[in-house]
């Protein structure tokens, strides 16, 4: 049986995502900060020939409230600024995608955008950015700029997501058009006119949104994959759900724990408008892997102080059987995942060196990197800039 | 004699996008390739430099309403390529030019806690405080703040950056993994600020960086600015190339320093400096007449005359003389370039030298524009620099080179031995941080014994 392969990827918070991860004496918890962990860890990723990771973040501190600290002792508490944390890593890769959080709630377009276009050309290629909203009181007080109303995480299909998803959107928008400003052949370093750009190459964008109006066109040239990947974890609870990344996203990752969920997920994304390339529909798991996965997972529960669970499917066995799932689900429309390692270097090891393995046995995973972007790893190709065919025509 | 020689500090700035940078030279490389990046700051650190420089504009520049095609254009965001450039060196310091007016304190001091963690104790911020509304343009606020409060919100911005970088105790991370304690909730501060500009309560997501408080530096020459340098700066980055013009500004910034409890040593002030290097000094001054042939192209000639005269001067040949035309007294032409003060008093000084001199108008612009701060050979421009530094007008120089990436190539191989023969300059980094190589100290970490901490308010406000 030939079959199309999946694509992996792994998503690295902390310690791993069990809140007790830390407390394994494979880690060494005062590392966690340092770039010489974080080196380790995607370097490893890259000898299994990964994707992507995906590197957490937040405008506030880690709490298991809804809102506001929670003043553990127990857990990991800190975190630093993901894009940047991409950027150190890049140097000491080739071929992986980085892909950091982070948030359009309450930063400024025009510097997100610019930062993601410095991490692809830093990276040559393989920059990536998981949108996020700040949708938290405690976030908005660190920026006292906006009232916002008590989360409630029961009733998340409110105004408030629908308006930071709005945002979210526009921030978007305003990334590919910055993106696009410059097109590819806007230097010309033409000595005998004395010009170094050709300026009818350069665009502004002349954004006007509900929360932000940009001007262009961007300081920084046209980055090399021309437009940088673009994701979004959508758990389906919005006004419509999976919208956002139906408009807006090149990857979409969703949270079903059954196959079955899975399939009604991938249905109602594929019955959303969507222009362009096709919407790539990443499944999220957190894992625990090996024969002993499920007595490590009670550990560290039993260390926490209870029991883990969340939003995405806990998934404990062996890589084999994991490789099974993978391969069941994808019969639901799944084309890749982003594993979230339980506890790492654990975990994370067990999928670089086990569950890659074990999906090549099946015919499922490649064998060398067949590209050197990350758009060119997911098969999307390069885009124009949406400004040429207006210039040239 | 025996007084011990005051040592010189010295900092590589990438190639801006003005015409010092020369491009349409076979040698100028990328602008924003990182190989350009890498390149720079490996040559910077192999000469023992303090620290790496990059500039910020944010909004390209506009000249007659139109973005300006003739300089360099194209950057990249300083931090991001500042953190990259972290794991390919290993004691040089990073500093990022950002903008006080059109970010947040929270995010940025978070961003810049960052850089300080992942360079191991190498990270600085300059300090500018662009706020005009043609910046404004790219950002959520447009141009929302007055000129004269520019520098208010900058030092508020720096005051509330170090309560957040001051909140984490340094042992606040236990990381115990027996007793299962990773942190001491009670040593992360919330930080509470309520003051003109900025309404902030929360808590920091970093621990305490390497340094505390990464570098502050301050660009800006107005005496507001002068006095937030004064108050909160350790390094200057100024302008006064000049041995008079430097030891003046050096005599005024550091006679400041005591209304703030500050010693003299715990601000350097180190101007921009150009160079053109030779083999011997008539060489040297040839090579530099070259390099300003260069800067200072036909249409580049034209282009600052209308700058000045703040009309369209496209009609005149650059390579004759200066038309009998008067200026235009009215503001607008130029965008997002350092306005001009009094375009009719500057227009009668330029036309009084074309006239003794009897240039030709790109002539002109060449004697009056950018000419080199040191031209020699690699001797006599080391023992400039030592004069600067032993007459008090400077404590070192931020050294910008007119050629991406090698500009600073010969600098390093020939002019930095000379120094150091002479005992001005480290042979070696004597410490891993930034503040080591600056002589500054760690700040004290502001302990406080309970959660609640109130920004204090610096000792003078509501005295100016
Ligand atoms: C040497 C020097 C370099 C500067 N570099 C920058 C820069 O890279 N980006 C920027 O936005 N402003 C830059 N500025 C502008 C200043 O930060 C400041 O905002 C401006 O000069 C207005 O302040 P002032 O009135 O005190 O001079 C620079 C100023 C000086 C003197």
């Amino acid at each position: 049986m030939t079959t199309v392969p999946l694509h992996l990827a792994v998503a690295l918070d902390g310690a791993g995502w069990h809140p007790a991860a830390w407390r394994d004496p494979a880690v060494d918890p005062r590392e966690l900060f340092t770039a010489r962990r974080w080196a380790g860890l995607v370097t490893e990723a890259e000898r299994g020939l990964l994707d992507f990771v995906t590197i957490e973040d937040a405008l506030s501190l880690q709490s298991t409230l809804p809102d506001g600290p929670d003043e553990r002792a127990g857990q990991v508490r800190g975190r630093l600024d993901a894009v940047l944390l991409a950027a150190r890593l890049a140097p000491l890769t080739k071929r992986i995608g980085l892909v950091p959080t982070a948030t359009t709630t309450h930063t400024e377009p025009f510097h997100v955008a610019i930062g993601i276009a410095t991490l692809d050309h830093v990276s040559a290629g393989r920059a990536g950015w998981r949108v996020q909203v700040s949708p938290r009181r405690t976030e908005a007080a660190h920026f006292g700029r906006r009232e916002v109303p008590p989360l409630d995480p029961r009733r998340l299909d409110t105004d408030l997501l629908a308006d930071l998803f709005g945002e979210a959107a526009d921030a978007v928008e305003v990334a590919r058009r910055l993106w696009d400003s410059w097109e590819d052949d806007a230097e010309i370093r033409d000595v005998p006119t004395g010009r170094f750009v050709d300026r009818d190459k350069l665009h502004y964008i002349d954004f006007t949104g509900a929360r932000f109006s940009v001007r262009g066109p961007s300081i920084t040239p046209r980055p090399p994959q021309g437009r940088p990947i673009v994701t979004v974890l959508d758990h389906g609870h919005s006004r419509v759900p999976y919208e956002l990344p139906a408009r807006s996203a090149d990857i979409v990752h969703v949270t079903p724990h059954s196959r079955a969920e899975a399939e009604a997920i991938t249905g109602r994304i594929r019955a959303l408008p969507r222009e362009g390339e096709p919407l790539k529909i990443f499944a999220d798991l957190v894992v625990f892997l090996g024969e002993d996965a499920a007595a490590r997972k009670a550990g560290l529960d039993e260390l926490d102080g209870a029991e883990f669970t969340s939003d995405a499917a806990v998934f404990t066995g062996t890589a084999e059987e994991l490789a099974d799932l993978l391969l069941d689900w994808r019969e639901a429309g799944i084309e890749g995942y982003r594993l979230r390692p339980g506890a790492v270097p654990h975990d994370l090891e067990a999928i670089t060196r086990r569950l890659v393995p074990a999906l090549r046995r099946r015919g499922a995973f490649r064998r060398e990197y067949e590209a050197a972007t990350l758009r060119g790893l997911l098969g999307l190709p390069r885009p124009d800039s949406r400004y040429r065919e207006a210039a040239t025509v | 004699m025996s007084a011990p020689r005051r040592q010189v500090h010295l900092a590589a700035h990438f190639p801006g996008v003005n015409n010092t940078t020369v491009w349409a030279d076979p040698r100028s490389g990328s602008q924003i390739d990182f190989t350009s990046f890498v390149h720079l700051a490996r040559t910077a650190e192999r000469g023992r430099f303090d620290f790496f420089f990059l500039a910020e504009g944010l909004r390209l520049r506009e000249l007659k309403g139109r973005i300006h095609d003739l300089d360099v254009v194209g950057r990249p965001e300083s931090l991001t390529v500042l953190s990259a450039l972290a794991a390919v060196t290993d004691r040089l310091g990073l500093a990022a030019t950002v903008n006080a007016t059109f970010n947040e304190p929270y995010e940025l001091a978070r961003r810049l806690a960052t850089l300080d963690h992942l360079s191991e104790g190498r990270a600085a911020w300059n300090v500018v405080t662009t706020s005009d509304a043609f910046t404004g343009e790219n950002f959520r606020r447009g141009g929302f703040l007055d000129r004269a409060d520019r520098y208010t919100r900058a030092a508020e911005f720096v005051r509330l950056s170090r309560a957040l970088w001051d909140s984490w105790r340094p042992d606040a991370i236990v990381a115990d993994q027996a007793a299962g304690v990773f942190v001491r909730p009670q040593d992360i501060g919330t930080v509470r600020h309520d003051d003109r500009h900025f309404t902030v309560e929360g808590r920091s997501t970093v621990p305490r960086s390497p340094q505390g408080h990464p570098v502050i530096i301050q660009a800006g020459d107005s005496d507001e600015g002068r006095e937030f340098a004064a108050s909160s700066a350790d390094v200057i980055f100024s302008r006064h190339g000049t041995l008079e013009e430097g030891k003046a500004f050096y005599a005024d910034v550091k006679r400041r320093l005591a209304r703030y409890g500050r010693e003299p040593h715990e601000l350097k002030i180190m101007p921009a400096a150009t160079f053109a290097l030779g083999g011997t000094d008539a060489e040297a001054a040839e090579k530099a007449a070259e390099i300003r042939r260069q800067q200072v192209g036909p249409q580049t000639a034209i282009a600052f005359l209308e700058q000045i005269w703040g009309r369209d001067m496209s009609a005149y040949d650059p390579e004759g003389p200066l038309p009998d035309v008067d200026p235009e007294p009215e503001e607008g032409l130029s965008q997002g370039r350092v306005r001009l003060a009094d375009r009719t008093a500057v227009a009668a000084k330029w036309r009084a030298v074309a006239e003794e001199k009897n240039l030709t108008i790109r002539e002109l612009v060449i004697e009056m524009t950018g000419r080199q701060s040191f031209v020699g050979s690699a001797a006599t421009v080391a023992r400039r620099i030592e004069e600067f530094v032993q007459g008090e007008a400077a404590d070192g120089f931020i050294l910008v080179p007119h050629l991406t990436p090698g500009g600073l190539d010969d600098f390093v191989e020939e002019v930095v031995p000379i120094l150091q023969e002479r005992g001005v300059f480290r042979t070696e980094y004597a410490g891993p941080t930034l503040r080591d190589h600056l002589g500054l100290a760690v700040p004290r970490p502001a302990l406080r014994d309970h959660l609640g901490l109130a920004v204090p308010r610096p000792a003078r406000e509501g005295a100016s």
